[in-house]
């Protein structure tokens, strides 16, 4: 599913488990979910979280077996539904996250899998064997709005259209001119230590976590407004 | 402080002196002041460039007067206070019947770089000087009006993300490029020369001030509601 490493100030969350695509399903959304809440609870001045991952695939998406599996058409929307709405809880969940998040992307996300990357402040990725493919107006399957506003939050002008109304596999140097990704390298190894070295020298600037925090919602406040949370101001100045 | 000058069609507003040109409420009164005598004697043809002596454009509020309240509590409301006095000098900038130049010649942080970038045309220095939001790193929070400020008037969602959550220092040259500025040049002088040609250029368009000014805040809608002004509109028989 996933596990939670901490090093010195990093909290590294590895997408673990034998389902080699780390598909999101109840499990791995309540393993994440939960792992940001442990990785919040701790002291988190100088902290920084990197999401890593191994193999052909950083996230495929939706875990769609299980939601087929279903025994009648209604429990099947039903269990669609239901990994919509732990989507909307891991998206609040990193927006609130009180440090810098890095996403490094070793391998192909689909759907969900980029809404789990974009979720992250800095997103690098691996530049050959990976691509970015927003898969749902393929498979005929709508963008609900907490979704669509984080995609407005992060990703500027025509990239946002061709990420999403293009039906594009997006590559990594594509993917960098577009200004979705900060930076590609060349292997999985190399993007994940980068990921590491990202968050260490972030981590060094020893940011008051809370503060932190508040500014990235009033940085994505249309986001919040749509996901129901408000942002606080906070003047403890380090005059 | 900060003088007003009158150069054929042009004002220029200096803030004078070797200092680090901060606002505390008396000097935000004056460039307020001042503000109101630019748009009281504006024509057509009328530009505005706003300049500064010195190593710094302005590096922000005056932390010492907020901190000399003597407790964090009144530092805070200090703070505040000031960020609340600032509306109106954003508001008139935004409301002023004529193109507006920042003329940066050296540094432009927090409240120095809101205000730089209330103006119309930003220019740079190349080899000194920096942009940076240093909030993040002090441990305050963004003010709904920086936000917004930021939000409609930097499109790229990378560039606002490094400004405001990662605390980054941009240099001319990337500036430039990123398109936060309108050119960096290799000096103060080229920088000063620069500012007054795009200004006087700006003035030979003899543009209706009024309509400009009305133009320029339905470029902004966010930012002027925050600000409390209203949008007119405008039908003038010139065609």
């Amino acid at each position: 599913m996933c596990s939670l490493e901490k090093r010195g100030n990093l909290f590294i969350l590895i997408l673990t488990g034998q389902n080699g695509e780390h598909r999101l399903n109840p499990n791995l959304f309540s393993s994440i979910i939960s792992a940001l809440s442990r990785a919040k609870a701790q002291p988190t001045r100088g902290s920084a979280l990197v999401t890593v991952s191994h193999g052909k695939f950083f996230c495929n998406g939706f875990d769609l077996d299980w939601v087929n599996a279903a025994g009648s058409d209604e429990e099947t929307q039903q269990r669609f539904n239901l990994l919509l709405d732990y989507l909307k809880q891991l998206v609040l969940a990193f927006i609130s996250l009180p440090m810098p998040t890095i996403a490094a992307v070793n391998g192909h996300a689909a759907a969900g899998g980029i809404v789990l990357a974009l979720c992250h402040d800095y997103v690098l990725m691996r530049r050959h064997r990976s691509v970015l493919y927003m898969i749902d107006l393929d498979l005929g399957i709508k963008i609900p709005e907490p979704f669509m506003a984080l995609f407005r939050a992060k990703i500027s002008g025509s990239a946002r259209r061709d990420l999403l109304l293009r039906g594009l596999k997006i590559k990594g140097e594509e993917a960098l001119k577009m200004g979705i990704v900060e930076a590609v390298y060349d292997g999985e190894e190399e993007v994940t230590n980068a990921g590491i070295k990202m968050a260490d020298d972030l981590a060094k600037r020893n940011w008051h976590g809370e503060v932190y925090a508040e500014i990235r919602k009033g940085l994505y406040s249309e986001l919040c407004d749509i996901l129901g949370i408000a942002s606080i101001p906070i003047a403890t100045p380090k005059l | 402080m900060c003088t007003l000058e009158k150069r054929g069609n042009l004002f220029i507003l200096t803030f004078t002196g070797e200092d680090q040109h901060r606002f505390n409420p008396n000097v935000i009164g004056s460039l307020l002041s001042l503000l109101s005598q630019v748009k009281a004697e504006a024509t057509r043809g009328s530009a505005l460039i706003t300049q500064a002596q010195g190593k710094f454009f302005s590096n922000g509020f005056d932390l010492d007067w907020a901190q000399a309240a003597g407790s964090e509590q009144g530092a805070a409301e200090r703070l505040h206070h000031m960020v609340d006095l600032f509306k109106p000098v954003i508001a008139a900038l935004l409301s002023l019947p004529m193109p507006t130049v920042a003329a940066i010649t050296g540094h432009a942080a927090a409240v120095g770089f809101v205000l730089a970038l209330s103006h119309d045309y930003l220019i740079m220095r190349k080899d000194r000087g920096v942009l940076y939001m240093s909030e993040v790193d002090i441990a305050l929070t963004i003010p709904d009006y920086f936000n917004a400020l930021f939000r409609e008037k930097i499109g790229d969602a990378s560039v606002r993300r490094d400004f405001l959550l990662r605390g980054l220092k941009m240099k001319g040259d990337e500036a430039e490029k990123r398109g936060v500025v309108e050119a960096a040049y290799g000096g103060e002088a080229e920088v000063k020369q620069a500012s007054v040609h795009l200004a006087e250029n700006l003035g030979k368009r003899k543009w209706h001030g009024e309509v400009y000014a009305e133009i320029r805040k339905g470029l902004y809608p966010q930012l002027s509601a925050i600000l409390g002004l209203t949008h007119k509109a405008y039908t003038i028989a010139r065609l």
